[in-house]
This record gives structure tokens, C-alpha cells and sequence, in this order.
């Protein structure tokens, strides 16, 4: 299933790209491939924002607004509701 | 050999554990596990759901059998462990408040400094002679690869995304293939997140059917107004509670739109038609106050599924979320519109 267009921040410095092949390694949803040492976004839209590849990044080549695509967590939040989303220590998710 | 203080806290000696005793796990699931899972996946008793953090073994593992990290979430160790029968592996368990591998990983408590200081508390670093570790990829987004084996001299290696892949993954001499490393938003992983669903709407949908049961007392009085509307607003209530529930999420793919507000919008209009056709309201302007209130309505509850799914982005809920006064004014206006049939 495809979520909306155009909308996500993620962002890959290529030149300080070094090809060690962590990002395609950890991303959910194929947005990264290694090709002659180095990354390319192939499918940015695929993007869910979990920040995986950020964390996993060994020269901080790719920068991305993380949370949970979540908006009951957005409206707990503006709510002042201690639950940030379902996955909060109230209520778990899964 | 005196070590210096294993959990990395202050050099005190009660902070560090004797050595502890590695308890075993096994892959049989005993029905206290199955019903465990469903307390679990209704919502009942789920904060509690854990198992000790540490390290376990399955099989009588070696210095050289692989070591696999989990969450201490039961039900996650028990979907790990049910794949790994007839091998010697390390289960290493960290303390994730028992809460799964990938919503612990958000949160940062499947994280680098919880690993290193687990690895630290059960000495690890004693038990294997290699320096790996296979981590779930869905920890990913908590833990800095890098920084563990910095910090901790163990290596890290991200296994596939579902228990299910890893005895393909283990037996390929740890390759993961592309399908290993997707993941998906199958009906199955969408229904079984329906109860939570139910679950946590139940009080505002109570609310707002309690407000429509009796709201049309006020005009002609409680029991003519109980049973005249307010059994349809029951009814409604219960449709839409449902539609935006279980429907919604079950129909996800098939639903108009990428969006889960217009979704949501184009499915509560088709309910509130079929519930116009039992009667549920009568004349064009109370019909399409129905249509009205309920596409609002529903397309407000599966807007909220948006946080269940493994595929939205904060960047799109943000977008979503400004739908919200229009939904709230959908919601007011087509209710009053649909009451006009009360005093008419």
C-alpha cells in the first residue's frame, strides 16, 4: 500500500556517502540501494520515517524527521494526553 | 577474575548480579501461551505481558552458537522461540517494558545503551567466543550499529524482519533476502489489530451514543425520544463504530484514496447510505445530514488507525491531522441536519 506523495523529510547526502550498505540493511520498505559504493534514494515516497537508516548511518549521510506515523498521538499530544500513540506505556500496540 | 561493575552504574557491588544462571527456552507454546496471546492482542493485561530480561538459551548452545536479541515483550520471545526448535542459539532479552521489538525501537528502549548494558549485566562477552550479534531489523530504528561495537566490541547483524524467516536466514549463512527485509500490511496483520481498535474507541463511541440516545429526549420527551431516535442513533452509532473499526482497516487497500481521512470519508458516506435505506433517516435533508455526520465520523476513526499501520509517515499524519475542525464540523452539522426530521 502506498501513503501519501511527497510529503516526508528524508534527505541523503551523497558525497558524504561511504557505501557500507547499512541503510538498504535496515529499511522497512526498499527506499535505499548500494550501487558502486554508494546509496541512492530509489523510492522516497515508501518512506514511513522510522529514522533506521539515520540511527544506522556510520557518517550521518542521511537526515530524517522521525516519529510514528500516528495521529492519534499528534491529537493526544495537542491534547496535553500523556499517551503519545498507541504504542505508549498505556497503551501497547501488537 | 574481579570485574569492574557490569551494569556500567556506579562502582557498587549490589548493582551488579552474580552471575546469572542462564534460564532455557523452549519452541512449544503451552495453552497458558495461546491464551496469553489472545489476552494480549484484546488488550487485556498487556502492559504486564513480559518476560525477565537477561540471557536464555535454546538447545544447549556453545561458545560459537549464534546470539539473537529480543524485546521482553512475551509475546514477541514466544513468536521467536516457536521458530527455533531444534538449534543451539542465545536468546539475549532486554528490557523493552514490555512493549514488541519495533514500537520499543521508536521509543528507544530497544535501544544501543539498554544492549550494551545487557550485554555488560549477563556476560555475555564470557559465554561466546565470537563477537556477533543478530538483531531483529525492526530494532533498527533505535539502535546505532556502529556505536554497539564500539561500545561493546560485539558486531551487529540485522536479521529479517519476521521470526518466521529466520531459520532460512540462519541456514543461508545469515543472507537476507529482499522479501525478508520488507514489510508489508497483510489483511491478517490488519485484523488482528482490530480489537485494540474497538477497544480503545469504546468510551468516546459511548459517549457520543449516550449523547444521541437521549439528546432527542429533550424534545419529546424521554420515552418518546428513546424510542423514537434514539434507537437509530444506537444503531448508527454502532454501524459507524464498527466501520471505522473493523471495516476500515479490513478494506484498507480497497478504499478510495491515500489519505486515511478521505478512506475513512468514502466509506462512512457508503454506510450511511445503506443505513438510509432501513429507514434510519427520512427525507432528503436528514439523509444527507447522515451521509454528512457519518463521513465525517468515520473518516475521523480510521484517521486514527494511521498510528497502527507499518507504512505512514509522521510527515503524512501531520498532514492528515489539520482534517480534524472539518471533521468535527462535519460531525456537528450533519447530526443537527439529520434531526430536523424530529420536529418536522
Amino acid at each position: 500500500m502506498r501513503y501519501l506523495s511527497n510529503v516526508v523529510t528524508l534527505r541523503l547526502d551523497e558525497a558524504a556517502c561511504i557505501g557500507c550498505g547499512r541503510c538498504p540493511e535496515v529499511c522497512p520498505h526498499a527506499v535505499f540501494v548500494v550501487e558502486d559504493r554508494k546509496a541512492r534514494i530509489v523510492d522516497r515516497d515508501a518512506c514511513m520515517e522510522c529514522g533506521a537508516c539515520v540511527r544506522n548511518c556510520p557518517v550521518g549521510a542521511i537526515s530524517v524527521v522521525a516519529g510514528a506515523g500516528c495521529v492519534a498521538g499528534l491529537l493526544g499530544g495537542v491534547l496535553g494526553l500523556k499517551s503519545e500513540c498507541c504504542c505508549s506505556e498505556e497503551r501497547g500496540c501488537e | 577474575m574481579s570485574a569492574p561493575c557490569c551494569c556500567g552504574k556506579s562502582p557498587e557491588p549490589s548493582c551488579c548480579p552474580a552471575a546469572e544462571s542462564v534460564r532455557v527456552l523452549t519452541p512449544d507454546w503451552s495453552a497458558a501461551d495461546i491464551w496469553g496471546m489472545w489476552r494480549a492482542r484484546v488488550g487485556f493485561g498487556r502492559m504486564s505481558y513480559g518476560v525477565a530480561p537477561g540471557l536464555y538459551a535454546m538447545g544447549e548452545p556453545t561458545a560459537d552458537s549464534p546470539v539473537l536479541v529480543t524485546a521482553n515483550y512475551k509475546l514477541t520471545v514466544d513468536v521467536l522461540r516457536r521458530e527455533l526448535g531444534g538449534r543451539k542459539l542465545w536468546i539475549l532479552v532486554l528490557d523493552t517494558a514490555n512493549v514488541n521489538v519495533w514500537c520499543a525501537a521508536g521509543k528507544g528502549t530497544f535501544g544501543t545503551t539498554e544492549l550494551v548494558q545487557r550485554i555488560a549485566a549477563t556476560q555475555l562477552a564470557e559465554k561466546v567466543a565470537h563477537r556477533r550479534l543478530i538483531l531483529p531489523q525492526l530494532g533498527a530504528p533505535g539502535v546505532a550499529a556502529h556505536e554497539v561495537k564500539k561500545l561493546s566490541g560485539f558486531g551487529v547483524v540485522y536479521g529479517p524482519v519476521r521470526a518466521a524467516d529466520l531459520p532460512a536466514f540462519l541456514d543461508s549463512g545469515e543472507q537476507a533476502t529482499p522479501a525478508m527485509r520488507r514489510v508489508d500490511f497483510p489483511l491478517k496483520d490488519r485484523l488482528v489489530l482490530t480489537p485494540m481498535e474497538l477497544h480503545h474507541s469504546l468510551r468516546p463511541i459511548l459517549l457520543v451514543t449516550l449523547a444521541l440516545a437521549f439528546l432527542p429526549a429533550l424534545w419529546h420527551g424521554l420515552a418518546a425520544g428513546l424510542q423514537g431516535f434514539g434507537l437509530r442513533g444506537v444503531l448508527a452509532a454502532l454501524v459507524g463504530w464498527l466501520g471505522g473499526c473493523v471495516l476500515g482497516p479490513a478494506l484498507l487497500p480497497w478504499l478510495p484514496g491515500r489519505a486515511f481521512w478521505v478512506k475513512g470519508a468514502w466509506l462512512g458516506v457508503a454506510l450511511a447510505l445503506l443505513l438510509a435505506l432501513t429507514g434510519v433517516a427520512r427525507g432528503l435533508i436528514p439523509i444527507l445530514g447522515c451521509v454528512l455526520w457519518f463521513g465525517a465520523g468515520v473518516s475521523f476513526l480510521l484517521m486514527n488507525f494511521t498510528g497502527c499501520t507499518t507504512f505512514t509517515s509522521l510527515s503524512g499524519a501531520k498532514a492528515e491531522v489539520k482534517m480534524l475542525p472539518a471533521q468535527i464540523a462535519g460531525v456537528v452539522i450533519g447530526l443537527l441536519l439529520w434531526s430536523t426530521d424530529w420536529w418536522m
